[in-house]
């Protein structure tokens, strides 16, 4: 393996080698973590997605509403006892707890999604603000929840927490399938389908589509567009918080108060791939980002390459389809 | 309605798959390929005690040292900001060694000040400055990091003010024709052969991945350990500051079966990739360089920390009895990691002075031809300010702890 033993000398050796080699080894465990992180993406890119089929606004400020599940979750688990080491506990007490701490964290990003909405948004709609302050607004909302996070907790991470013992259950292709991996990548999965058959078939789900279509058509026939609005947040904290038990399950040392930041921008990054606006189009997009970054940094030879794969992948995708792979937007949606 | 049914169906499908995983958790066989962490075979006991010097110099001195009453010494470094810990326990250690010396010397009370650079190269400047233009110090023991000591030793070139940083490993520091500078602990040139030889004999280790991080630290670190290890390394990996998954680093380790992995960079990657690692079932030694001997490491590493080891050039100041004793009469606790470097630098200093060296450049050709034991080992600088003889110790993970396993790579 000479190649790879120069790769660890300064960068003068080359910079660039393509390792088919370790990617045809690699390729499985890469696509089964490359799905397990493309779902929790997918999960936040989904409060991406309707904020942006709803309002055409992009909720920077949703990283926070992320990290504030991640806190959420923290603080059910440590007073629940969880601590460094796997809990000693029945499988039965597991799931009692972790659903606690996934209720917490829903409540406490929807909860935060709604406060956003009710003093960021909602005041700037009275007003009929331009669509730039709408933008402003957001970066702005995402600093001061961010600084006020620090204030609160400091810059460092919080106690790192097991939430149980991570285990092989069984092989596939000669690669282990781990008990964290099958939980995440399925209960977002039932997530996903459910919002999707939510936003198509409920009554609130017709509202949203209407309102995404045309907000003024959908008023006068009898849509209560400011309660569709709020509700598409809280749909957004409730998706988000679910992805913030996913992620401090997965990177327990995650829960600081830029956490939110590198993730909100890969979940942005996932809705736009998909097609901004298509609840589909986020599942999609999370997962293909998730595979690609994957693929990319073992087939390139190190992580440095990640993002940078996996934005060249976006801007190409991008360039041949503006609106993203799937490309239709919310209100068009079909069934 | 619609919205409760929502939370209702979603809270049940989480339960489904809670229950997926949960009940896959149960059929897996108890004690599989995942470990506790921690590599069984190894056990390298802790140091209780480490040998000091019997002629080591003391700042006390023989108690008739006579100076001017403005004679200063200062320590520059980071008193606030993120690292802010570091340099405490550095000038903690300057201040006891100038309180006992003080104490024993009546007729000579050297004054002690600080300036407050809070680590930050883009910062350190001003304090610098500040510090050379107050002609009663002659001597300065800083700056702990060695992005400021890089962007601000051509001030103290400029006014010819002896330094001796406790704490900065970068080795191209000494390559910049400084010579005012003087570095009181080995260099990264050296951490990282030692760390190389400290897996391969120590932890008996036959496959070693080198896994570096994106900052000047890490790649410098990473190349000097890669080199140390010849055929026992099988793989290297690049991450990023920032990066949370290392899911694809790990698997290549996996697929390696390396028996030992060196992170070369600092614990806020390393904790999370040694408990991704760990979760993964991994397991062989995690080995880090002084960037990751922290107890942050631990914290953020969980249980997985059990198969972590550090090499640092720093020595552990809490296991010198007299040394723990009086510096934690002066501060409540116990000394931290470079508290004894500081200690000993400021030691230089004060003996200089002693014996008589009490103008800036006295002192400078003082520290330039000293050669004497300090409390932690023997300070004798080459030409370009590095240690003639820098120790590594080793560091390993005990009862939520980090404690010495002594001195490494010689």
């Amino acid at each position: 393996m000479i190649p790879t033993i120069l790769a660890a000398a300064p960068p003068s050796s080359d910079w660039i080698t393509l390792d088919f080699a370790s990617l045809a080894q690699n390729f499985w465990s890469a696509t089964f973590d490359g799905l397990t992180f493309g779902s929790i993406y997918a999960l936040v890119a989904l409060g991406y997605t309707l904020v942006y089929g709803v309002l055409n606004l992009i909720n920077f400020a949703h990283s926070e509403v992320f990290i504030l599940g991640c806190y959420g979750v923290w603080f059910t688990l440590s007073f629940l006892g969880f601590g460094p080491s796997a809990p000693n506990l029945g499988v039965g007490a597991i799931v009692v707890n972790l659903l606690l701490a996934l209720i917490i964290g829903i409540i406490a990003s929807a909860l935060t999604a709604f406060l956003l909405e009710r003093l960021a948004y909602k005041p700037l709609r009275k007003r009929n603000a331009p669509r730039l302050v709408f933008l402003i607004t957001a970066i702005g909302a995402s600093f001061t929840i961010q600084y006020l996070i620090f204030l609160w907790r400091g810059p460092v991470p919080e106690q790192a927490l097991t939430m149980f013992k991570v285990k092989p259950i069984f092989e596939v292709f000669g690669t282990y399938i781990y008990n964290d991996q099958l939980l995440i990548v399925t209960a977002a999965i039932i997530m996903m389908v459910i919002i999707e058959r939510f936003i198509s078939k409920s009554r609130t789900g017709r509202g949203i589509r209407a309102v995404a279509q045309d907000p003024d058509t959908a008023t006068l026939m009898g849509v209560n567009k400011e309660k569709i609005i709020i509700t598409t947040f809280v749909i957004g904290g409730i998706l988000a918080g679910a992805a913030a038990l996913f992620y401090t399950m997965k990177i327990p040392s995650g829960v600081v108060y830029n956490g939110g930041f590198i993730l909100g921008i890969k979940a942005f990054a996932a809705a736009v791939l998909g097609g901004i606006g298509n609840v589909r189009g986020a599942l999609l997009g999370g997962l293909l980002l998730g595979l690609i970054g994957n693929y990319g940094q073992i087939l390139l030879g190190n992580s440095q390459w990640t993002d940078v794969v996996a934005f060249l992948v976006l801007v190409l995708v991008l360039l041949f389809r503006p609106e993203g792979i799937l490309g239709t937007s919310l209100g068009r949606s079909k069934a | 309605m619609n919205r409760k049914k929502v939370m209702t169906t979603l809270a049940a499908a989480a339960t489904l798959g809670m229950i997926l995983g949960g009940c896959a958790n149960t059929a897996a066989p108890e004690g599989g390929s995942t470990s506790d962490g921690g590599s069984s075979s190894i056990n390298i006991p802790a140091l209780t005690s480490i040998d000091t010097p019997p002629n080591a110099v003391l700042p006390a001195g023989d108690g008739k040292a006579k100076c001017e009453a403005t004679t200063t010494l200062a320590y520059v470094g980071a008193e606030t900001g993120a690292n802010a810990q570091l340099g405490i326990n550095i000038f903690n250690g300057v201040q006891l060694a100038i309180n006992q010396h003080n104490a024993a010397n009546p007729d000579c009370q050297v004054q002690f000040k600080k300036f407050d650079t809070e680590g930050d190269p883009n910062k350190a400047t001003g304090p610098v400055t500040q510090a050379t233009k107050e002609e009663g110090i002659i001597g300065v023991v800083g700056l702990p990091f060695s992005g400021e000591s890089k962007a601000t030793g051509n001030i103290f070139e400029q006014v010819k003010l002896v330094h001796i940083t406790p704490a900065a490993t970068n080795p191209g520091l000494t390559e910049n024709g400084w010579t005012t500078f003087f570095r009181g602990l080995g260099n990264d040139a050296v951490q990282g052969p030692a760390a190389a030889k400290f897996m391969t004999d120590k932890l008996q280790a036959k496959k070693v991945y080198i896994v570096q991080d994106d900052s000047e630290y890490g790649i410098g670190l990473g190349a000097t350990t890669a080199e140390g290890l010849g055929d026992a390394l099988v793989g290297t990996d690049k991450v990023t500051t920032g990066q949370k998954d290392f899911s694809a680093t790990i698997s290549k380790i996996m697929n390696a079966k390396a028996d030992a992995v060196f992170y070369s960079g600092y614990y806020a990657e390393g904790a999370p990739f040694d408990q991704q690692l760990v979760n993964k079932g991994y397991t062989g030694t995690f080995v880090g360089p002084d960037g990751l001997k922290d107890d942050q490491f631990i914290k953020q590493a969980g249980d997985a920390s059990k198969n972590a080891y550090f090499t640092c050039p720093c020595i552990p100041g809490e296991l010198i009895p007299s040394f723990e004793k009086d510096y934690k009469a002066l501060t409540g606790i116990e000394p931290g990691t470079y508290s004894i470097e500081g200690y000993d630098a400021a030691t230089v200093l004060l003996a200089g002075i002693d014996a008589g060296n009490q103008d800036r450049a006295k002192l400078l050709e003082w520290v330039k031809t000293y050669d004497k034991d300090g409390l932690s080992k023997h300070y004798k600088w080459n030409d370009k300010g590095e240690l003639a003889a820098p120790t590594v110790y080793g560091y390993k993970v005990e009862n939520g702890k980090i404690v010495p396993i002594g001195a490494i790579g010689e």
